[in-house]
């Protein structure tokens, strides 16, 4: 066995023996090329065949509602803000029993990056990113969103999921009845 | 007088259909390459373009014509013009002398399958494969750009080099048939196909053609990824078209040259000898898109050794030893 300079033993082959592995490395390249030949295409054909995408794909952005019914969008700005790319704008309002809603909601599709930031800014898991990715449109104009192609029926990802029961002011019990809150502590109890 | 006419008539109608035939056969052998490249990379070829993709090579036809014709702004305007014809010219010509089969028998009188059996036909043959050389030197050249003049001048020097190798591994075949007609050389294979008796003239002429019409692993001038696309950078729509065309159609001449010069030409048992040629005309074309889907391409200078250091030695030991032979078995 030979031994190189930098430490590497190596067999010495002659040059019959050079031929012999060119003609095996063509060999096993063309075999495998005719094997492929053979072999049922890997492709998966678009339209016909869609793959099921992952639940945290981020595509296109829906409003989603409470389990009771409400739209959980309380038009607090906080995505608008965080959005890199500015496309989110809205205008709140409020209702007569003193809950926040937007009065208009407004997405420009052409300028998202579907880079998911609103959804995890949402304090009430208002906002959220869906895997419907098939949104082209030929004209621009038609790809801002307003309120009403937004919002839809159900709760999305988390369906069980109403803000108002974890914090925020309590629309149906008092002080303490919120989901994991301690009771309020009583501080005549402590005197001496 | 009147067997003039017929004659004339008949030498029209040959020509259509050989003309017609070829180049029907050149666009129907891109979409045969598209989809078994695409097969032998597990993938499906076009398929939305007609059952099977059937239909794209006419979308790309359609495509082809209606693109904007661009010409640089520097270029020289009338090489620009005729250098992809005259890609396609010398390709198509070369048809003028190959022979589809034996004699037909139609209206009384022999009609030879092949447009005009010249004497000399091999040498017409080399002529015109050493001008195809222009077509892509002058593209080049005429397209004042520097990617344009690196890939020209890279595949003319790899045709010129490769053509010694052509011409040298033909020799020996010439020497066997005693004659440089086409008709001669095929009917001298009536016993024996040539492949037998001169199996390394065989594996030389298939590597220089091979390089000689710039497919891989030979394409380095044209290459995608080294030279955005060599020569044919500047060329948009049609005369884009035509430099394709002209490689689709050297490479059924080559396949058409293997066949005659190796193959047997049109001898075979059973089927019609039109037929024997088409079939192996399309093993041909099968092998080359085979290597193109297993090989990676050579290097350009690994190309050059290959070609001077390597294939003309061989084509001429392999003349002198055909020489030997046929002296000593006199």
């Amino acid at each position: 066995m030979a031994e190189l300079s930098n430490g590497v033993n190596r067999r010495k082959v002659g040059s019959m023996g050079r031929i012999i592995e060119g003609l095996e490395g063509l060999w096993k390249g063309f075999g495998t090329t005719l094997k492929h030949l053979f072999r049922r295409p890997v492709t998966e054909q678009y339209p016909e065949y869609k793959r099921k995408l992952p639940p945290r794909s981020r595509a296109r952005i829906i409003l989603t509602r409470d389990p009771d019914g409400d739209e959980r969008c309380v038009a607090c700005y906080l995505c608008s803000a965080v959005c890199p790319v500015s496309c989110i704008s809205m205008q709140s309002a409020e209702r007569e029993d003193g809950r926040r809603y937007p009065r208009w909601f407004r997405i420009n599709f052409a300028r998202c990056i579907y880079c998911g930031l609103c959804e995890e800014a949402c304090p009430t898991l208002a906002i959220q990113l869906t895997s419907d990715f098939e949104t082209c449109e030929y004209d621009i104009l038609t790809l801002v969103a307003e309120k009403e192609d937004l919002l839809v029926d159900h709760g999305g990802k988390n369906k069980e999921y109403n803000f108002y029961r974890y914090a925020g002011v309590t629309m149906v019990g008092d002080k303490g009845t919120h989901i994991n809150e301690d009771k309020p502590i009583d501080l005549k109890s402590n005197l001496p | 007088m009147e067997n003039w006419i017929v004659g004339m008539i008949v030498l029209f109608i040959k020509l259509i259909v050989i003309l017609a035939g070829l180049l029907l056969l050149a666009t129907y052998l891109v979409w045969v390459e598209r989809k078994l490249l695409a097969r032998l990379q597990v993938r499906y070829g076009p398929n939305r373009a007609g059952r099977f993709g059937l239909l794209q090579p006419i979308a790309d036809v359609i495509k082809l014509v209606t693109k904007e014709d661009t010409v640089p702004e520097g270029a020289d305007r009338i090489i620009f013009l005729v250098a992809p014809a005259m890609s396609a010219a010398t390709a198509l010509l070369i048809f003028a002398v190959i022979p589809l089969g034996g004699s037909i028998h139609l209206l009384g009188r022999p009609v030879p399958l092949v447009i005009t059996d010249l004497p000399i036909g091999l040498l017409y043959i080399f002529a015109l494969s050493s001008l195809s050389v222009y077509g892509v030197a002058l593209g080049g050249w005429s397209s004042t750009s520097k990617y344009s003049l690196l890939g020209s001048i890279r595949s003319v020097a790899q045709m010129i080099s490769y053509e010694l190798a052509f011409v040298l591994s033909i020799v020996p075949i010439v020497m066997m048939a005693r004659s440089f007609s086409l008709v001669d050389i095929v009917n001298a294979q009536a016993q024996c196909p040539f492949v037998l008796k001169q199996p390394v003239s065989f594996i030389l002429f298939f590597l220089s053609a091979m390089a000689e019409i710039k497919r891989i692993p030979f394409d380095l001038p044209e290459a995608e990824n080294e030279l955005v696309a060599g020569y044919h950078t500047e060329y948009s729509g049609m005369r884009f078209g035509l430099f394709f065309m002209g490689e689709y159609i050297t490479l059924v001449v080559l396949g058409a040259l293997v066949t005659l010069f190796f193959w047997g030409g049109w001898w075979g048992p059973f089927l019609p000898p039109l037929v024997w040629f088409l079939i192996k005309v399309l093993i041909v074309v099968f092998f080359m898109i085979w290597v193109r889907g297993t090989l990676p391409r050579l290097r350009y200078d690994q190309l050059m050794r290959l070609g001077w250091k390597v294939l003309i030695p061989v084509a001429l030991l392999n003349i002198l030893a055909t020489g030997a032979f046929l002296l000593g078995t006199k």
